[in-house]
């Protein structure tokens, strides 16, 4: 190391203009060791006044000096060192320690006659000016003894005037702030060790802290050395408020970015790609369709659409406390719009959300323009009916093999016939009145779900299964349901409609055709439109009185469909070919009832109670503001089914989990009482098992005739040998 | 939530479509304020809204220094005026138990069961049950049941108090999606049942509550992503209408409780 040899060299040099005994050279080499203290103000104005020569605030003469150095000598000395301490190259150990250790010593010795006041001033002013230039030299790199010469700064001890002889027995700093960092005796002695010997257990030690400091942590090839420069780096960089309580916080950030460099401006973040994908899908839904004059566009968009107002609906149900946040609704309202350019729709509505495992459900109510029938349906059909023709002739075939391989032994075939299906309604009628698209989120794609039969809403009444957010995930439930999500799905919508969509009473009436009911088997009419004279029922009254609002849609019945009709009743060609069986199972079987249930457009005032409460709820939205206010009804046997009516609007919106409200908790359904064995006939009787006490008579009996005939047997042998011995 | 990030808090956590309308928000604003104010409380957490047949309650919750001690509970009618309720007891959760149905909102509505008494030979003894009561041990139960906080957003201190982690920033999306990153936000009740070996990789500072893995029934609790994938939503199927959202990589995290404050019994049955 050169520089050791240099830089001492020069140090001692200077210090020639003292006088005075070697011992001062000691002082100033042990000064690294002795970690002076110091107040950051102090050191720099130090060199403040070293960088703009002789300063002007220097009152103090070194009178205390004990060497008896005169002022301006060790001015120029510190002036002299301060230069070297910028000059020297950094790669030196001592060096920035040292000079500037030294002046903080001498200027310690200043340091009783220096009034406050002289240092808060100037203090202040070389803070911004010089620290910022001292420390910009100092951090490209650092180094042990500027670790300990940082140290300095976090506990002055200003009043401390003592300084302490360097008889340590490491060479490294004692770093506990509450002991004086160096105690001088009032009579100046000064601790004198020979100077060429002692740098290099310095050195030695030094380098050994620092290549502990650039040990590599286990976990990553950082090391304790680059950490903490990358730290006191930001740190003075970003210059926060009163770091050191912030200190866990830097420390972990700069931890932190130190393994997520922001430096790959081509690559995208990979965590959040799924987040982008969808952003750039609901991008999609806010970009007009292109092409064209813009003018002639707005115009058409000015005319009627067939999207309904949702940030209106929105607006009123935010009154209630209820629905989506705004800009959700908003991106729904596109999302619909979507919808409308897609399909052929006729008249849409959103009606609401429900909520699933992994992924909601967002449902639209659509209904098609007329003519616009749907082929899903009728390929569904075929599909079913093709999977039921398949089961027949496999049991035929069955029956056969056993035919040839037992002639005798027929298989009885079983008597148990399957309940008839009731028919699925048409579409356009009863439940399946509208048609519902479903999508996850705003800006994916819409699907389209199946009408629903009644045996899916009958087995839906039965089962109570949350919704996974996939459509074609499986029911898996008990008894088991004719279908997957979608049709569960599908079940589960058609009865939150039939059972929640309300409207406020005189808002639709019924057409002036009025079919006879004697034709429709006395279910009613099942049609209404709009009430053009409908005038608004004032708030109040809506939330008063129940017998207000009315149902606007119909009520499921029993069987699974709105309007009734007799399973029995087979069509013509069915009923011959099965007509004989036909006629004594009608005869067997019960007659089946007809099924009514409550008319179209009830009031809500006719429905069952639960437990002694009423079925619904209603509220003013608020009760501070009345006369604005929107009539709230809520729904207790479907939580999540909200109404609301203000002036001439009404609106209707469900939002949850898809489940009815039952006060006494689930009982899955029973499985079927064990089926009758088959009659018995003269092909099949059924004895029972002998009992015990059978079985032993009969085998004594057994025995006895036996014993009987060998006996016979016997007497017939003498019989015979006494023949032949005649 | 947090009362101070109100708005915020009820928009993301509007996913479930139940939340505020204006003017209860205004209320809940002002009034939190001075709540937090008379009762010198650290932090005041709006705990959600139980919804009765003639009017709803909003609860309010407020924390003090330590994080996890026994916090207090308010119900307000109207988000304007708040009344303290009492704290939880085991005899009061016994009560409870027999009780059914919705609430009333009416605070002094009482709940009449018969209990059977075996041993005296007297008619049966009528225990009358305020709604007060069953609305503290209700709140008790969700709490001690369902709420829940993310990893790393308090953490404790080596002398015993819990406090809130200025410098969480959220959890990164990889971990948004486990359960495993979830704690409960109660007294740890499962910690000691865990083997060394899994305790050796926990950082005892931020380690120190249940996470949701282990809650029982398992699929409880359904975590999905909304908003375009930059939410994250746990809603429990256990107490339906408990929805906590988080957005991955940032502060803001909170849950919130809007529902009938009756226990989905059918879990089992529903999964």
């Amino acid at each position: 190391m050169g520089d050791p040899s240099e830089a001492p060299s020069r140090q001692y040099t200077n210090p020639r203009s003292f006088q005075g005994p070697d011992g001062r050279r000691s002082q100033e080499s042990s000064q690294p060791q002795a970690a002076v203290p110091e107040e950051v103000p102090q050191m720099l104005l130090s060199q403040q006044r070293g960088s703009q020569g002789p300063p002007s605030g220097l009152p103090q003469t070194n009178l205390r000096w004990s060497q008896g150095a005169s002022l301006p000598e060790n001015e120029n000395w510190q002036t002299s060192q301060i230069f070297q301490a910028a000059e020297a190259p950094m790669g030196h150990s001592e060096h920035p320690g040292f000079p500037l250790g030294f002046q903080t010593h001498a200027y310690m010795e200043d340091s009783r006659t220096l009034a406050s006041e002289h240092t808060t001033n100037l203090m202040l002013q070389q803070l911004q000016q010089g620290q910022g230039s001292l420390f910009q030299q100092l951090e490209p790199t650092y180094h042990s003894p500027g670790a300990s010469f940082l140290s300095q700064f976090d506990s002055s001890q200003r009043e401390d005037q003592h300084f302490r002889p360097s008889t340590q027995h490491s060479p490294y700093p004692r770093d506990d702030p509450g002991s004086p960092r160096f105690s001088f005796s009032e009579q100046g002695f000064l601790y004198y060790s020979p100077e060429v010997p002692e740098p290099q257990p310095r050195d030695l030690a030094v380098q050994n802290a620092k290549a502990y400091l650039l040990q590599t942590s286990v976990g990553s090839d950082l090391s304790l050395y680059e950490h903490l420069v990358n730290l006191l780096t930001k740190i003075l960089n970003q210059r926060p408020e009163d770091p050191l309580s912030i200190l866990e916080s830097l420390n972990r950030t700069t931890q932190w970015e130190w393994f997520h460099r922001k430096l790959d401006t081509l690559r995208d973040d990979p965590e959040m790609q799924p987040a982008y994908e969808m952003a750039e899908k609901q991008k999609a839904l806010f970009i007009q369709g292109g092409g064209g004059d813009r003018e002639q566009e707005m115009e058409e968009e000015m005319m009627e659409t067939v999207v309904p107002n949702i940030m209106e609906s929105a607006f009123h149900l935010e009154q209630a406390s209820v629905g989506l946040s705004s800009d959700e609704s908003f991106r729904i309202y596109l999302a619909l719009k979507q919808l409308v350019q897609q399909q052929p729709v006729h008249t849409c509505r959103f009606w609401g959300k429900i909520l699933g495992l992994r992924s909601s459900y967002l449902v639209a109510e659509v209904e098609f323009r007329e003519g616009e029938e749907e082929e899903e349906e009728e390929e569904g059909e075929e599909l079913l009916l093709e999977g039921a023709e398949a089961l027949e002739p496999h049991g035929g075939e069955e029956e056969g093999e056993e035919d040839e391989e037992k002639v005798v032994d027929v298989v009885p075939k079983p008597q148990w016939k399957p309940p008839p299906v009731v028919p699925k309604e048409e579409s356009r009628t009863g439940a399946n009145k509208y048609l519902y698209f479903v999508c996850t989120e705003p800006g994916r794609q819409w699907t389209r779900l199946p009408h629903v039969t009644p045996a899916q809403i009958v087995c839906a009444r039965k089962i109570r299964k949350f919704f996974t957010g996939h459509l074609d995930a499986p029911v898996i439930s008990y008894p088991p349901f004719p279908g997957n999500e979608a049709n569960y799905l599908r079940a589960q919508i058609a009865r939150i409609s039939a059972a929640t969509h309300i409207s406020p009473l005189g808002f639709y009436q019924f057409g002036e055709e009025e079919g006879d009911e004697e034709d429709e088997g006395g279910a009613g009419r099942d049609s209404f439109e709009e009430n053009p004279d409908f005038e608004g029922i004032p708030v109040l009254e809506l939330v008063d009185s129940l017998a207000n609002w009315v149902h606007h849609t119909q009520h499921i019945l029993p069987q699974g469909r709105c309007t009734w009709v007799n399973p029995l009743q087979k069509t013509e060609e069915e009923e011959e070919e099965l007509r004989e069986e036909e006629e004594k199972a009608d005869q067997v079987l019960e007659e089946v009832e007809q099924e009514i249930g409550p008319p179209l457009l009830t009031p809500l005032s006719e429905d069952a109670e639960i437990m002694n409460m009423s079925p619904w709820t209603t509220r003013l939205s608020c009760s501070l503001c009345p006369q604005y206010s929107v009539a709230v009804v809520r729904s207790n046997l479907w939580p999540g089914a909200y109404a609301y009516a203000s002036g001439k609007k009404f609106g209707n919106l469900y939002i949850g989990w898809g489940h009815k409200y039952s006060p006494d908790n689930f009982n899955p359904a029973l499985p079927a009482t064990v089926q009758q064995e088959y009659a018995s006939g003269p092909e099949i009787m059924e004895m029972g098992d002998p009992t015990v006490e059978e079985e032993q008579a009969l085998r004594a009996a057994q025995e006895q005739a036996l014993a009987a005939a060998e006996k016979e047997e016997e007497d017939e042998e003498e019989e015979e040998d006494e023949d032949l011995e005649d | 939530m947090d009362a101070e990030s109100l708005l915020l808090s009820l928009e993301l956590a509007a996913g479930s479509g139940l939340g505020l309308s204006p003017d209860r928000r205004a209320a809940l604003l002002t009034s939190l304020q001075l709540v937090k104010r008379d009762y010198r409380y650290d932090r005041v957490l709006f705990w959600g809204r139980i919804l009765g047949i003639v009017a709803d309650y909003y609860i309010a919750q407020g924390l003090s220094e330590d994080q996890l001690a026994p916090r207090k509970t308010l119900y307000s009618l109207n988000c304007i005026e708040w009344s303290l309720l009492p704290p939880a007891t085991e005899e009061r959760a016994t009560q409870m138990a027999m009780v059914k149905g919705r609430f009333m909102g009416d605070p002094s509505h009482e709940y009449e069961h018969t209990e059977f008494q075996k041993m005296t030979a007297e008619d049966d003894v009528v225990v009358q049950v305020k709604e007060e009561t069953r609305l503290v041990s209700v709140i008790d139960q969700i709490d001690k049941a369902v709420a829940i906080i993310p990893r790393g957003a308090l953490f404790k201190t080596p002398f015993g108090p819990v406090h809130v982690n200025r410098t969480f920033e959220g959890l990164p999306l990889s971990e948004a999606r486990k359960l495993s990153s979830y704690f409960h936000f109660r007294e740890p009740v499962g910690l000691k049942n865990k083997t060394l070996l899994e305790k050796a990789d926990l950082d005892p500072s931020l380690d120190f509550l249940d996470s949701l893995e282990h809650d029982i029934p398992k699929g409880s609790w359904s975590i999905q992503m909304e908003r375009g994938n930059s939410l994250v939503v746990l809603r429990s199927l256990l107490w339906p209408g408990f929805t906590f959202f988080h957005t991955p990589r940032t502060r803001n995290h909170g849950y919130i409780y809007v529902g009938t404050g009756e226990k989905n019994m059918d879990l089992p049955f529903m999964l």
